[in-house]
């Protein structure tokens, strides 16, 4: 069988399009290649959903956190600390079981019994809770004379915020929600080692490497695989938020701009 | 476990509990959490080791050294942590017997793979096919912190290796002024001062490396999760005294209340740590204090 004809079968097998079986002997390196790609599929979309649909939710938790209204403030509070307090592997296993029991209450939970909405349930409420702790950490160093600026040109309420408070929040967020992103596609592959089934052998990247390395006994071919795409996407990333961060700092003379790290540190 | 027990179907609720929480199986779900704290016990202090080698290798002046270095620094932060931990544990494992396999059995002419095999002569298994039950699981065991000790070395020498470079360079030219060699200047002036630097990046390491700890299951280790998805799944009424529906949901409850309680302490004592170390450090965080307590503006 050409490469060709390998790719045209399996390029799709994650979103169960093209070849139903998998192969079973004779692994090619095409087809690690080929499956493995398939599979950054779902990474990409449960990496790409979560950060969208986080980042509104990170900007509402930062500001209920730095709120004055205690109301406000302790359940945001409270949920940053449990999502960022507890592993995200038990989040995902106690997140699908309890699903699986809401399922008997009301049929609107089938659906997050299996892993395309319930583990995207729990990657976006995670991102979000650790967005938000780097978005409340930037909205308390916003340089104070800025605000007062805002108020002496009679700025106020949303328009404020709009355009004062939050394009600062943002820029000086930025390097640390870049490394937030980063580790979010990384976390997307536990997906389907805890709990969330692959249906009919539906999975992600890692999901095949395993895969294939529990078959041929040899994780040096589909792990350095894996690891070539993951690098790629940490790239992509790297380049996309750093354009984003060049167009947030575009008002600052050359000197004072926030600097992408390179070397992005630990900040988890 | 208590008296009691011997008829569980009769119990009233409390009592019931009482002694469902305390079968053997339990025991061996409260002795894994032990496991947990022995991983963390080992694996801490190993990595801090692996991630000074990793960080002193990135600044060796011997150029395929600081290539390695910084190649393992690197590639840690660019691939998903698990896929390291899946790849290492089998990569290992088949290194020390691919290693025990050239030392005893030197005349064995087949090749070590075989199409999808991985063959070596009985002799050169890891651990031996007739060694008893608890070889394998420590020698499992060992594997998994050896896997941890290699992904976590190569954040904490990211950590270091900052670290090492936010000290002062002035103090290392100082050195060299008073004609130290590379390696006195190394381990008397860089090393005992780039700790007040590494401390935030290393207490954030140390919360990452607890949450990690629930992989250890995907290693293969009888862990709290493995006893948390057995004890908890449906128990049938003809293979136990305490029979019960699905509660994996609830061990898992337990299980995230034990990493949030366990975090918190940790957070609570890094940070007096960190103020402990702050203190009368020209960094801000001392600057804060001195302010608090008083000091001249």
């Amino acid at each position: 069988m050409s490469c060709w004809q390998t790719v045209q079968d399996y390029a799709l097998r994650s979103i169960g399009i093209g070849e139903r079986l998998l192969p079973r002997d004779d692994f090619t390196l095409c087809q690690q290649f080929t499956l493995i790609g398939s599979g950054m599929i779902w990474n990409v979309y449960f990496g790409l959903l979560a950060l969208l649909a986080g980042f509104f939710l990170a900007t509402a938790l930062a500001l209920g956190k730095a709120s004055p209204n205690r109301a406000l403030r302790k359940p945001a509070e409270w949920f940053i600390f449990v999502f960022r307090g507890s592993p995200l592997f038990i989040q995902f296993f106690f997140a699908y079981f309890l699903f699986l029991s809401l399922k008997g209450v009301s049929s609107i939970f089938d659906p997050f019994t299996s892993a395309w909405l319930g583990a995207l349930a729990v990657l976006f409420l995670n991102t979000a809770a650790y967005s938000g702790e780097i978005f409340f950490g930037a909205l308390l160093s916003i340089p104070r004379g800025d605000l007062e600026a805002a108020d002496a040109y009679g700025f106020s309420g949303w328009k404020k915020f709009r355009k004062i408070t939050w394009p600062t929040m943002l820029r000086l967020a930025w390097p640390a929600y870049t490394n937030e992103a980063i580790f979010l596609f990384h976390a997307t592959t536990l997906v389907y080692f805890s709990g969330f089934p692959a249906w009919r052998q539906k999975g992600d990247a890692l999901y095949y490497a395993s895969y294939f390395a529990d078959k041929t006994f040899n994780p040096f071919i589909p792990y350095p695989i894996l690891a070539m795409y993951f690098i790629l996407v940490t790239l992509t990333i790297v380049g996309v938020f750093g354009l984003v961060n060049r167009h947030l700092n575009r008002h600052l003379p050359a000197e004072r701009r926030m600097r992408m790290r390179v070397r992005p540190t630990l900040l988890r | 476990m208590f008296n009691f027990c011997t008829d569980p179907d009769t119990l009233p609720q409390l009592q019931w509990f009482a002694c469902y929480l305390t079968t053997g199986k339990h025991m061996g779900f409260y002795a894994s959490f032990g496991t947990v704290l022995l991983l963390l016990a080992i694996t801490a202090p190993t990595a801090l080791l692996f991630g000074f080698g990793g960080a002193s290798a990135a600044r060796a002046r011997l150029l395929p050294l600081r290539w390695f270095g910084k190649a393992y620094i690197a590639l840690v932060r660019g691939v998903p942590d698990i896929a390291f931990f899946l790849f290492f544990v089998i990569a290992l494992d088949q290194a020390f017997e691919w290693m025990r396999h050239q030392v005893k059995c030197p005349d064995w002419d087949q090749p070590v793979r075989q199409g999808n095999d991985f063959v070596v002569c009985a002799a050169a298994k890891m651990p031996l096919g007739t060694s008893p039950q608890w070889v394998h699981e420590t020698y499992g065991f060992f594997l998994a912190v050896l896997t941890f000790a290699i992904v976590f070395g190569a954040f904490a020498a990211n950590v270091l290796y900052g670290a090492m470079r936010a000290v002062p360079y002035a103090q290392i030219e100082t050195a060299e002024a008073y004609g130290m060699s590379h390696r006195q200047t190394f381990w008397r002036i860089l090393v005992p001062q780039m700790w007040v630097f590494a401390l935030p990046g290393l207490s954030n390491l140390w919360m990452v490396l607890i949450k990690a700890t629930p992989l250890l299951f995907l290693l293969g280790v009888e862990d709290i999760v493995y006893w948390a998805r057995e004890l908890g799944g449906t128990a049938n009424p003809r293979f136990t005294d305490y029979p019960h529906g699905d509660w994996r949901m609830w061990y898992f409850l337990a299980l995230l209340v034990f990493y949030l309680g366990f975090t918190r302490i940790s957070e609570l004592a890094l940070d007096r740590i960190m103020r402990r170390l702050s203190h009368g450090q020209a960094t801000a965080a001392g600057e804060a204090q001195r302010r608090t307590a008083g000091g001249p503006p």
